[in-house]
């Protein structure tokens, strides 16, 4: 008998040795690995630093989380949390027709052509994505040059001239901000929802009609809520892609801090490890929020 | 009385596919109607042309007089009974049967009692608060009537509703499908490809292949003459008999149908009484069915006739030379060609 057959039998006889095996590696990695290193670190969230020797002091004080909600902090929190919504939301109303082509009408080549439009993006470097919006978004990009052959420049113009949003040039704004993310993340919304869109019976639709159901109503009480899972999936990428990442912002915006910035700086030149600690609990405490809330609403009965 | 849903050259085609061909029917109001065929005979495609959810290629289309063409299916008053049952997973059972007054409008107070008197029509009153997926087969089954049903349809439409049930169910719902129409009066169009389904609960029965009506009769027409060798085979798999067959019995030269279980069995040699037919042939195989027994004959021309008789009668084997007899008039001679 060969090595690998009694091996195949002795596991055939206990099957709980499989599951062992078959788990130990990923629970050690995401237990030991990931859990433990975050956990440590938050943990850091309730020490605080000494102002003048800039030590940490190693005594447990609710004091770091209290400086949070200092204006220059309560600041960078608020600007993400509304940017992430936005994000979240643009993401959702550009996504869900697109995945519902796909899931509803695409087949054959046209399913191939829709799952190599959305991952395209992802084969490239993000770096280079981000750098090439720049340069679109750039006051001598693509964009101005177009609005100014469209003669649209005074509405480009009127635009950029919004109070916060705008900016001297779409690259240095929020808006042009907003836009990076949402190309950015977008696939991670239309996958999960073509996902739950294609689970969908066609006869669902069918039976809605057949029930009197307007094709707005049938949208309303069927397909959107048996679709709603696969958008708070991808709702769960987008809001927490954005609200932790440190270099979108970092190469278009106005340079106002965002989260995740606001975190890589602490840990590194401020050395504020503490602080960047609490800062890492705010979006851990949002998305559990979001998550509660999401739950109570029933999106994930029809999981 | 008034035609429900009448067909006048109705086609639909997908493509270069002929899904339904030149269709000219009409279903009387207040009728049981089974459309029975194999499948992709195009039965399916003219039910949910009535539903709205295919519009017709050519010809056209009246639902109690009223033109159907361009009409979307919210805008019938025709319902449906889907043959996955299509109750929505994320609602409740009683939001599943309230969702046809629901997006008419309706109260909650109002549609969740008329819901639950649907619910109580079949039997499944104390079941409201729970989700499709905590139901069984049969009792998702009745659901989707009900949820059918409340919104009180001139025609309910019915796609193989029996077809994911077993055995001994699907013969009580047959039953009780039977009952309820009878009681509410409503006009049934039932589409299977069950013949003893369509049988034992149609007033009248469409045979559908390759997107044509091959014949339109009650139950005993068409079990009892069928007017096509498709008929007739498909139907309670008769013995289609050549053309030379009918001819050598004393009739026209023409196919002809010969219901196995018309069939009876003597010893070879043996002379049938007066007013039978008979010819001598071999038993090639015998099947034991429990109450009955199948045996697959042949006869001397190379004719293979399947002849069915009660199992205590069964003495015969594999093998055994034997006289067929049959009364002369269980010899149909069909009309059509094909």
């Amino acid at each position: 008998m060969s090595f690998s057959r009694s091996v195949s039998n002795t596991l055939f006889r206990h099957p709980n040795w499989f599951l062992v095996i078959l788990l130990a590696p990923p629970l050690l990695w995401l237990g030991v690995a990931y859990l433990g290193s975050l956990s440590v670190f938050l943990f850091h969230a309730f020490f605080s630093i000494d102002e003048f020797s800039g030590f940490i002091k190693y005594e447990l004080t609710l004091a770091t989380f209290a400086e949070l909600f200092r204006l220059s902090n309560f600041d960078v929190i608020i600007r993400s949390l509304v940017m992430a919504t936005a994000v979240t939301l643009a993401s959702v109303v550009i996504a869900f027709p697109f995945a519902y082509f796909a899931a509803r009408y695409a087949r054959g080549k046209w399913k191939a052509l829709f799952y190599i439009l959305v991952m395209l993006p992802l084969w490239s470097s993000y770096l280079v994505k981000v750098y090439a919006w720049k340069l679109i978004l750039a006051k001598e990009g693509i964009i101005s040059w177009l609005a100014g052959e469209l003669h649209l420049t005074w509405a480009l113009d009127a635009l950029l001239a919004i109070p916060v949003i705008g900016g001297p040039s779409l690259s240095i704004s929020f808006l042009g901000t907003f836009l990076v993310f949402v190309y950015v993340w977008l696939p991670f919304m239309i996958l999960p929802t073509q996902a739950a869109l294609e689970r969908v019976p066609v006869s669902f639709i069918d039976a809605s009609s057949d029930l009197g159901g307007t094709p707005a109503q049938t949208f309303r009480h069927v397909i959107f809520p048996l679709a709603l899972p696969g958008i708070i999936a991808g709702s769960i990428f987008t809001f927490s892609l954005t609200l932790g990442d440190y270099i979108i912002p970092q190469i278009i915006g106005n340079s106002s801090y965002f989260l995740g910035q606001a975190v890589y700086s602490l840990q590194g030149t401020a050395g504020n490890i503490p602080l960047a600690a609490a800062f890492t609990v705010v979006p851990i405490v949002i998305m559990g929020f979001y998550l509660a809330i999401a739950k109570r609403m029933g999106a994930f009965d029809a999981l | 009385m008034a035609t429900a849903v009448s067909f006048q050259k109705i086609s639909r085609y997908f493509g270069p596919v002929r899904a339904v061909d030149d269709v000219t029917l009409d279903i009387a109001e207040g009728e049981f109607f089974a459309m029975l065929g194999p499948s992709g005979s195009g039965k399916t495609t003219c039910l949910r042309l009535i539903a709205g959810f295919e519009q017709p290629t050519s010809g056209h289309m009246e639902i109690f007089g009223v033109t159907s063409e361009g009409v979307p299916p919210y805008q019938r008053n025709v319902n449906t009974v889907f043959q996955d049952y299509a109750l929505f997973p994320h609602m409740t059972v009683l939001d599943n049967v309230a969702y046809g007054l629901m997006v008419k409008g309706i109260d909650k107070p109002t549609r969740h009692r008329k819901a639950l008197e649907a619910l109580t029509l079949v039997a499944l009153g104390s079941f409201g608060s729970r989700r499709p997926s905590q139901l069984s087969g049969g009792q998702r089954q009745r659901v989707a009537l009900a949820r059918a049903l409340v919104n009180e349809p001139k025609v309910l439409l019915l796609d193989e509703p029996l077809g994911a049930l077993d055995l001994k169910l699907r013969e009580q719902m047959q039953v009780e499908l039977k009952a309820l129409q009878r009681n509410l009066g409503i006009t049934f169009v039932f589409v299977t490809h069950d013949q003893g389904e369509a049988l034992s609960m149609a007033d009248r029965v469409a045979i559908f292949n390759d997107g044509r009506i091959v014949q339109v009769g009650s139950p005993e027409d068409i079990y009892e003459r069928p007017n096509t060798k498709f008929v007739a085979d498909f139907v309670g798999s008769s013995n289609v008999l050549s053309p030379a067959f009918s001819k050598a019995a004393g009739g026209p030269e023409k196919w002809a149908s010969l219901r196995p279980e018309k069939i009876g069995i003597l010893p070879a040699r043996a002379k049938p009484s007066p007013g039978q037919q008979g010819a001598s042939a071999k038993i090639i195989a015998a099947h034991y069915q429990g109450s009955v027994t199948r045996f697959n004959t042949r006869t001397a021309n190379g004719e293979v006739i399947n002849v069915t008789v009660p199992s205590s009668l069964g003495k015969f084997a594999e093998g055994d030379e034997i006289m067929l007899h049959w009364p002369k008039e269980a010899l149909h001679i069909m009309a059509g060609e094909a």
